[in-house]
């Protein structure tokens, strides 16, 4: 009993008793949220299921072995992964929603867990999410026939995975936009709405003048250009802008809703 | 040292005042029961003491530190009964993760036993009953060996089992000095685990004192013995004496104070069969918190 009585909490050194740095943020948390999020059902079917799913029905029209359709092939597969990386990042996001509607932020206000430091760990996850999405979506498209040269690979994932940052801040912003648990109920069919007029699932090429237009608006469009862009060029000043100017959009949204969140206490 | 020091704490929503100029002192070691009826004011107080909420005037401060840097140091932590827990994490995954977040924590097998849960570790949070989810909470709350612990009404909901193995966990780690307050309005947990008690009550406090103490307050105590022929003039004189009563051989003294009424009866009379009986907690808890206590003055 005497050893237990001298690591009693009165006695506990004041060196223990620290702040922990950065606000709490640490990798083991991001590595245990990672693998709890991959292990619900539903979320692996939307960012890994549904992606691949949908490029067996879009590339089920394309015909023929020619380089054409080989292009046409891998256009499909980079847009797939793309929906993925979004679906993954804008759900990495928008837990924030979940997690406060079940109370877990509260629990997490126990902690010395910083809430700039919860929102860095919200951002990482999500874009993990998207890597896993990318990753996932191009193995199968490999699975599937679609060559392409080692540089395009790498390109092509990266910017598909990296520009999918619009979409982690798209996902906080509706995060503390919409506090409840249903919050992809409503940033899933968005998503699919955006992405249908922003030139993922139809090609911009198949779109009238006037659409080609409304596209350009959507914050799918850069992204989406950007990916294939190591494939079938389109890398253009435009779709720099749209990706910039919608991180930046739903960014500061997010972190105007994230300050009204934290100052209220 | 002071483990909690409450001043002067005012908290408004809107025309409603929770908690009106409450005034607090917890010393460092102490197991307090803040106990009040539904809508006392416990939970905005606790809120206000680990800075879930802003006090609108007053000043808080745990070991000396504000709420936030008491538990970023990990000075306080909490069991709250409204917190929630992700689902699709294990048990001991909950507690990892709660872990990683302190600067030094202590080891999860650990704290998951003196909770008495390490045998569902591998368990996910979904599939546990409340119980085994407030001792969850009660395990992370462990983790940075606080010199405060706060729980809020940890046992609602919880069954009779529940609250027992609960509160043997509780009362186990207690042992090792660590300070705890605890909100509830069972009065017989107040009775059974604290030192002492705080009665609140339209967001002030009532009384406060050991639980005989408050036991006293409402009702004092009934000194009854068998004494023929008592002098009720002079047991009258002793001091707290309330009213003396003969009923043919039998005196019953009404008393704040049964030591003085007991000590003269045996010591200065022939009394025999001595008696000394007090209403139970419930009975000053009606007293002090009920309508009957109500002057009319705030509601």
């Amino acid at each position: 009993m005497s050893a237990t009585v001298q690591q009693s909490p009165a006695h506990a050194p004041p060196h223990e008793r620290q702040v922990p740095p950065f606000g709490g943020f640490n990798l083991t948390a991001l590595k245990l949220e990672v693998r709890r999020v991959l292990r619900n059902r539903r979320t692996v079917m939307f960012i890994l299921v549904f992606p691949s799913l949908f490029f067996l029905m879009f590339s089920a029209s394309v015909r023929g072995k020619g380089a054409e359709s080989a292009r046409i092939l891998a256009s499909i597969m980079i847009s797939m992964a793309v929906y993925g990386a979004m679906v993954g990042t804008t759900s990495g996001g928008a837990a924030v929603a979940v997690e406060r509607s079940l109370g877990w932020s509260r629990q997490l206000r126990l902690t010395p867990l910083r809430p700039a430091a919860y929102v860095a760990m919200k951002v990482l996850t999500a874009m993990t999410l998207g890597f896993i999405a990318v990753t996932v979506e191009f193995m199968f498209g490999a699975a599937m026939g679609v060559r392409l040269a080692p540089h395009v690979w790498l390109l092509s994932g990266l910017a598909s995975w990296l520009c999918s940052f619009v979409f982690a801040a798209f996902g906080l912003f509706m995060g503390f936009l919409l506090p409840s648990e249903n919050v992809m109920q409503v940033a899933g069919p968005v998503l699919a709405i955006l992405s249908m007029f922003g030139g993922l699932f139809i090609p911009l090429s198949a779109l009238s003048p006037t659409m080609r237009r409304v596209a350009t608006f959507s914050p799918v469009y850069g992204v989406g250009q950007l990916a294939r862009a190591p494939l079938i060029g389109g890398a253009t000043a435009g779709a720099v802008l749209s990706v910039v100017v919608w991180t930046l959009v739903f960014g500061a949204a997010a972190m105007a809703l994230f300050r009204r969140d934290t100052a209220r206490v | 040292m002071l483990a909690v020091d409450l001043r002067n704490l005012t908290k408004r929503f809107g025309p409603v005042t929770a908690v009106n100029d409450l005034t607090l002192q917890i010393d460092s070691g102490e197991i307090v029961a803040f106990l009040g009826p539904n809508g006392a004011g416990k939970t905005t107080t606790i809120d206000m003491l680990l800075g879930l909420a802003r006090p609108d005037a007053g000043t808080v401060s745990v070991y000396g530190h504000s709420p936030a840097d008491a538990i970023a140091r990990g000075e306080v932590s909490a069991v709250m009964q409204n917190s929630g827990l992700l689902k699709d994490f294990t048990v001991a995954e909950t507690v990892e993760y709660t872990a990683s977040l302190y600067s030094h924590a202590r080891p999860v097998n650990e704290v998951l036993d003196r909770a008495g849960i390490g045998a569902i570790a591998d368990r996910r949070v979904a599939k546990c009953s409340g119980g085994e989810q407030q001792r969850l909470r009660f395990a992370m709350a462990l983790l940075s060996d606080p010199r405060l612990l706060v729980l809020d009404e940890p046992t609602t909901g919880m069954d009779v089992e529940g609250r027992r193995d609960f509160w043997s966990a509780i009362r186990e780690d207690s042992k090792r000095g660590r300070t705890v307050m605890f909100a509830t309005h069972y009065l017989d947990e107040a009775d059974a685990y604290a030192d002492r008690i705080v009665l609140i009550r339209q967001g002030s406090v009532v009384a406060d004192g050991t639980t005989a103490e408050i036991k006293n307050l409402a009702s004092g105590r009934v000194v009854r013995a068998t004494l023929p022929d008592a002098d009720e003039g002079s047991l009258r004189a002793l001091g707290g004496v309330t009213s003396v009563e003969l009923r043919g051989d039998t005196v019953l003294v009404q008393c704040t104070d049964s030591d003085i009424v007991a000590r003269h009866l045996l010591t200065r009379t022939t009394a025999r069969d001595l008696e000394i009986s007090s209403k139970n907690l419930e009975a000053a808890f009606v007293a002090l918190t009920g309508d009957a206590a109500d002057n009319g003055a705030s509601r």
